[in-house]
């Protein structure tokens, strides 16, 4: 099984669009069982031949398997040729791994969803499946923060979003130009700006990490509880199954305890420098 | 129609005042409105006074040579503009400018600093209510100057 695991099933690309200056997101075959289900906040670990693999987070609708979504930043060596990807191009597709967003237990509750930067991506399947189940849950707010307005990841989709009665979207920049007509701040200023209840609030945070821990501040000021934060942990994953110890955080691993692990679990361990 | 005292009283910076100390503090308010686009203030200028908004939208910004400004805050409904009416030499360190129609009080500074410093129960509640708006912005400066969008934290 483990073996089977550790092999990666090439796969064809068959879209690719430009999100930002260097951000796309790929849409690819799901390879020969022709659906790979998956769970929002999970992770495929994608390898380009002789160059080398990545872990990177599905970001597409967990209701629609046939294909899958990644949106990648190309930051490295192997990030820069999946984003130069063009269709009918292959990659090399493990996973799903890891475990994602708490779906089930945020469920009868309000969700506040918080999403810094490219944090947006491994957010988005938990956004489509609270669209798609929208009345197992209570409030739904988003915030998402980002550098500057130029940043905004699925702007167009954020809008449209924004124009529904049944999510709440707040949108903030760390900084703009004068033709910018929206609030301007870090993401973790929105929290005690909003009226609602800590007590039966599950709130998701991804973004980098920085954003998160003062993200959780902001949460725990405001009342939500340690149980109730859920994060995404990044982490330079290598097996993707908990054997190499590459993603080791503290007795966690990364890659199969998380990438999604409450606040209770990692709170003595998210600001010690060694980790 | 509420009068300024009532106002000044129930805007979430001076809410929960002693009844006392806010009748004191009302009597440095004033009812101020500013157009789309209109300044608070300038960068280096003489801080006299401290706004709390009641309605609109205001941008902190910062002047850069050759470039247009940058903005860096927006101060929304409840929200106090301005804090360097506190600290001598009392000048602007930003430009404030209203994005929206914005409704505000505009506190005389030179009066208020006097009341606060007839009366150090007055000064110290005032004090008070001013660091953690301090404190937040520290936060979201140490945030935005680390640039946590930039450079991935993980290499491949």
């Amino acid at each position: 099984m483990a073996d089977d695991l550790m092999v990666p099933e090439p796969v064809r690309v068959l879209r690719r669009q430009q999100e930002l200056a260097t951000t796309w997101t790929l849409e690819l075959e799901s390879g020969q069982a022709g659906h790979r289900p998956f769970l929002p906040g999970q992770f495929n670990m994608l390898y380009i031949f002789g160059v080398g693999e990545v872990p990177i987070s599905l970001s597409g609708d967990a209701g629609q398997t046939e294909t899958l979504v990644h949106t990648v930043r190309a930051v490295g060596p192997v990030s820069n040729k999946l984003a130069a990807l063009k269709p009918m191009d292959t990659v090399g597709l493990r996973g799903p791994f890891g475990v994602g967003w708490p779906m089930t237990a945020g469920e009868g509750a309000d969700l506040l969803i918080v999403a810094g930067g490219l944090g947006l991506a491994p957010l988005r399947p938990a956004i489509y499946h609270v669209l798609r189940h929208r009345e197992r849950y209570g409030r739904v707010i988003l915030l998402y923060g980002t550098r500057s307005p130029d940043d905004i990841l699925y702007a167009g989709q954020l809008e449209e979003w924004n124009k529904r009665p049944d999510i709440e979207v707040h949108i903030t920049v760390d900084h703009a130009s004068g033709d910018w007509p929206g609030k301007i701040g870090v993401v973790p200023s929105l929290v005690p700006t909003l009226d609602f209840d800590p007590e039966d609030t599950v709130a998701m945070v991804c973004g980098p990490e920085i954003m998160m821990r003062f993200t959780v501040n902001a949460l725990r000021d405001a009342g939500v509880e340690d149980e109730s934060i859920y994060l995404s942990m990044e982490r330079n994953m290598k097996c993707a199954l908990g054997h190499c110890g590459h993603c080791q955080f503290g007795s966690t691993f990364v890659c199969k305890d998380g990438p999604v692990l409450s606040f209770e679990r990692v709170r003595g361990l998210l600001s010690l420098k060694e980790f | 129609m509420k009068n300024i005292a009532q106002i000044v009283c129930e805007h979430p910076f001076f809410h929960g005042l002693d009844g006392e100390f806010c009748d004191l503090v009302c009597g440095c308010a004033r009812n101020v409105r500013f157009n789309p686009g209109e300044y608070l203030f300038h960068e280096g200028g003489d801080a006299d006074y401290l706004y709390l908004i009641r309605y609109g939208q205001v941008a902190l910004e910062i002047a850069v040579p050759g470039k247009p400004s940058v903005r860096f805050q927006t101060l929304h409904d409840g929200d106090l503009v301005g804090v360097s009416w506190v600290l001598p030499p009392y000048h602007w360190a930003y430009d404030a400018r209203a994005i929206t129609l914005t409704r505000a009080i505009a506190m005389d500074a030179h009066c208020l600093r006097k009341k606060c410093d007839d009366d150090p129960v007055l000064g110290y509640d005032v004090l008070k209510r001013l660091l953690p708006i301090l404190t937040s912005r520290l936060h979201a400066t140490q945030m935005q100057i680390l640039d946590v969008y930039g450079a991935p934290e993980q290499p491949e």
